[in-house]
């Protein structure tokens, strides 16, 4: 090969990072497992965000006629309560998990392109600012569009907090149009929303290259662990939905900036198309939110059961046809909008099917659990929450495809109640049970188990009181997305205990962090193997080196790691082999001192250079009729424009001073010096 | 063994045997495929609904003129395999002049637009703002020439990349292969959108 100093052209921006450690080291790493831990507590302070508007919505609702909110405040409350917990954490802490965990989980040092996986997560950061800088810069006494039709109603609830985005997390047309919503907050809620799908989708696209490039040598497709399959399903899902999103936001934000008429029905324009669009990407974005924790559950139900999954090939199956099916469900979001008879129909009977892939999911996780050793620590406790609550969730969400049923629950708290038992009970249990789980392959420390379990029995019993009264008050007749009821409706008491239970569920939440915040200092040290685990991540040093593997594994079965720990009896149980101990000892000396010199990207300004260009650009479009709009796009334009040019001119890795590739290592191998 | 132990070394292995990047840009085209989708279910659901302020863009559609430009977007496409196909054969002066062939065919395209959206507004009097089908035709259209424009300055990155060097080496000929994908992939949703957009709908008498 040519050598690479005299091709590598003279024109870049910055020199190259040097530091991997430090404020600098976490700003310019490349290193996926930086990255996911810089994406999960990113995450879990919107998680603290939006917790905290559910408390207000609660305190408002307590108890009838409260004044506790205005009206305003109560539905930017629930706008930003829904977008935040959607967009701002679950999707993020799943991004946290995919990307520490998937690499490892193949046998990988990395993703396919680290500084892209940079680019994400900065994306999303900078655009989850953007999205709350609303509450600095929106403008709730601005004009409305319309005369007399302003969104908000009263001089008087122009509060800050009535000034965030209030048109719900769905945005529904034209009441988040220009004429109905005027200012600026839905414009912030357009564009952040865009730009969080950004985002997702170059993470999606990384995924995806990562999964089918970088197997370890025998990690055949079907023997990846359960976890790396849900994470290709969510990455396709993200692939072949966040289009059609983005192009119903780009819809929306010309409409209310430049005046296009596509949500303006007297004009010709088609609000309902607003809702195929969105739910579109909606139908399968709630299994983009719940399959990430079903692959942790398939993960961690095994493990406390001294059992393999119970049918492997179904669940892997099975989640691949809830994607497919997801996209086929759309309108049961939209029975009461005056779609066709046979419309409703058909939606109706593919939102059944849905059930069955579901139902052979639940069945192959009871079955994993069947006559195994079970030990119910903290991650098995959640992850069995997850199934029980996820059960629930699953019965209701099939009453909404009986249509009839539906007209009747539409815009009640009975849907509510469903997708709280779906996304709650479901997701965050699931994602719960993954971070005690995985806390040791990230600290090398073990969370408090009796913390653990006083928080699963706090959140559960807060998350059972807060959720399962919603039901029947939503069959009573609760309408949803209003900050009042009546006195004489009845709905006081119910509505209490569920206030009371939000509380409890912060409590929960609150142990936990204690918990995180003194095990990562003074939690017991697990050791490399804390759970007699399965499968291959946990074949490296806790915490895990920066280079994961000191050697790269090989592969030969599905979960790996056990096989090479345990032999099977006459009976098929599982007996320790006797070399079972070196072998860990073996793994542990090649993890803290690999035997060959290996590379790893090197750090990069330019990821978060590129991705501060994007909200300025949004900030620009949201102002574009001023001056400083217009020098905000520029501005914008230019750092987008020149980070890409200095981005496409650095090389992956820095050619490598330590030692020299021409001299034959007996690899017989140099590398060609990549420049994209 | 040997795969084995360059793997140790440096992870350069792909499981499919395609290049990270190829097979990434094969994915992200894969998403952009629903991106015009998407835009073009749009354009057809509004063109549809009449009634409303005129003039539709069927009604103003200019065929011969928007078929030489697109004539000049199909070329490109030639003119792009012919870069691709000179690279192979290691000419690099028949591989630039490809490269700049095929970026001024689709600045010509570009031109074509610029003219066109200039016409419609000022002469046919079709604005942004006048219906929901000149609002879907002007975000479609709109959005496939931001994709061309993109492909235009890729192209003349590479094109100054190799006056730069000379030559264009091993790793930027796969970009050249990238460049390439991405502009026939931009080419090919040009196809549908003249033939469904275009030409379909200035089939029936009298829209509107």
């Amino acid at each position: 090969m040519t050598a690479t100093a005299e091709r590598r052209p003279a024109t870049t921006i910055f020199r190259r990072p040097r530091s991997t450690t430090g404020f600098w080291g976490w700003i310019t790493t490349a290193d996926h497992k930086k990255i996911g831990i810089m994406y999960g507590y990113a995450a879990f302070i919107f998680f603290l965000v939006g917790g905290l508007e559910a408390l207000l919505l609660r305190i408002q609702l307590s108890s009838a006629d409260n004044t506790f909110l205005t009206a305003a405040e109560y539905n930017a409350a629930f706008t930003m309560h829904g977008t935040t917990m959607v967009f701002l954490f679950v999707m993020p802490i799943s991004a946290a998990f995919i990307n520490y965990l998937l690499p490892l989980m193949i046998g990988a040092r990395d993703v396919a392109f680290p500084r892209m996986n940079a680019l994400s997560w900065w994306i999303f950061l900078f655009a989850g600012i953007f999205l709350y800088s609303v509450l600095v810069f929106s403008d709730p006494a601005a004009p409305a569009g319309v005369e007399g039709v302003s969104g908000n109603l009263d001089p008087a609830d122009n509060t800050v907090l009535g000034g965030m985005p209030d048109g719900g997390w769905f945005g529904y047309q034209p009441n988040a149009g220009p004429f109905y919503s005027p200012g600026t907050a839905m414009d912030y809620w357009a564009l952040g929303v865009q730009f969080l799908g950004l985002a997702s989708l170059i993470s999606s696209v990384n995924f995806i290259v990562t999964i089918f490039n970088m197997r370890a040598l025998g990690m055949r497709l079907l023997r990846m662990p359960v976890f790396v399959w849900m994470s290709l399903v969510v990455a396709l899902l993200l692939l072949f939905s966040l289009p059609i999103i983005a192009i119903a936001l780009f819809m929306v934000t010309f409409d209310r900036q430049f005046g296009s008429l596509f949500f303006v029905a007297e004009a010709g324009g088609d609000p309902i198309l607003w809702q195929h669009l969105f739910w579109l990407f909606g139908h399968p974005e709630v299994y983009i939110l719940i399959l990430p924790a079903m692959g942790i559950v398939s993960e961690v139900l095994p493990v406390y059961s001294k059992k393999p999954l119970f049918g492997y090939a179904a669940v892997v199956f099975a989640g691949a046809a809830i994607a497919f099916l997801g996209f086929g469900v759309w309108a049961h979001h939209m029975f009461a909008s005056g779609i066709s008879p046979v419309a409703q129909a058909a939606f109706g009977l593919s939102t059944m099917t849905i059930a069955v892939p579901t139902g052979v999911k639940i069945f192959n996780w009871m079955g994993t659990m069947w006559g195994g050793r079970l030990k119910f620590t903290t991650p098995m406790l959640f992850a069995i929450g997850f199934v029980a609550m996820f059960v629930i969730g699953g019965l209701s969400g099939v009453t909404h495809a009986v249509v009839p049923s539906d007209w009747q629950q539409t815009d009640t708290y009975y849907i509510v109640a469903h997708f709280h038992y779906v996304l709650f009970g479901g997701s965050v249990f699931g994602l719960f049970a993954g971070l005690y789980y995985w806390f040791p392959k990230m600290t090398g420390r073990l969370l408090n188990e009796k913390l653990g379990k006083l928080n699963f029995w706090t959140m559960f019993t807060g998350f059972n009181l807060t959720f399962a009264p919603m039901h029947w008050l939503g069959l009573q007749g609760m309408v949803r997305r209003t900050a009042y009821y009546p006195p004489e409706a009845g709905f006081d008491f119910w509505n209490l205990v569920a206030t009371v239970g939000a509380f409890i569920i912060a409590a929960g939440v609150l142990i936990f962090m204690f918990n995180w915040w003194r095990s990562k200092k003074h939690g017991e040290p697990s050791g490399m193997d804390p759970w007699d685990a399965r499968t291959v991540e946990w074949t490296t040093p806790n915490p895990t080196p920066e280079y994961n593997f000191g050697v790269a594994p090989t592969v030969t079965s599905l979960d790996d790691f056990w096989h090479k720990k345990y032999a099977e009896d006459a009976e098929g149980r599982p007996v320790r082999r006797p070399e079972a101990e070196e072998t860990l000892t073996d793994l542990m000396e090649t993890g803290i001192n690999p035997p060959h010199p290996i590379h790893l990207p090197a750090p990069s300004y330019y990821p978060i250079l590129l991705a501060a260009g994007i909200p300025l650009v949004g900030w620009g479009i949201i102002y574009h009729t001023s001056f400083v709009g217009k020098l905000l796009i520029l501005i914008g334009v230019l750092v987008v424009a020149s980070a890409s040019f200095g981005w496409s001119m650095e090389p992956l890795e820095e050619p490598h001073d330590e030692h020299d590739d021409s001299e034959p290592s007996g690899d017989g191998y140099s590398s060609p010096e990549v420049d994209a | 063994m040997e795969a084995a132990a360059a793997m140790d070394h440096h992870d350069q292995h792909e499981s499919t045997g395609i290049d990270h990047r190829k097979l990434g840009m094969w994915v992200f085209l894969s998403s952009e495929f629903l991106f015009f989708g998407a835009l073009i279910t749009n354009y057809l659901l509004y063109q549809g609904k009449s009634g409303f302020a005129r003039p539709y863009p069927a009604e103003i559609y200019d065929i011969p003129f928007t078929s030489f430009s697109s004539f000049a977007l199909l070329m490109s496409s030639l003119t792009m395999v012919l870069a691709h196909n000179a690279l192979a054969r290691h000419d690099q002066h028949a591989t630039r002049t490809w490269l700049l062939a095929t970026a001024m065919l689709g600045s010509v395209f570009l031109g074509g637009q610029v003219f066109e959206f200039t016409e419609f507004i000022t002469v046919g009097g079709m604005k942004l703002t006048t219906n929901p089908a000149a609002s879907a035709f002007y975000l479609l259209t709109g959005f496939h020439g931001f994709h061309v424009l993109l492909g235009v300055l890729m192209l003349l990155t590479l094109y100054g990349i190799s006056r730069r060097q000379g030559e264009l080496s091993e790793a930027s000929g796969l970009n050249l292969e990238l460049v390439g994908l991405y502009w026939h992939f931009v080419d090919i949703i040009w196809i549908v959108i003249f033939t469904v957009v275009y030409l379909l709908a200035s089939v029936p008498a009298g829209v509107g």
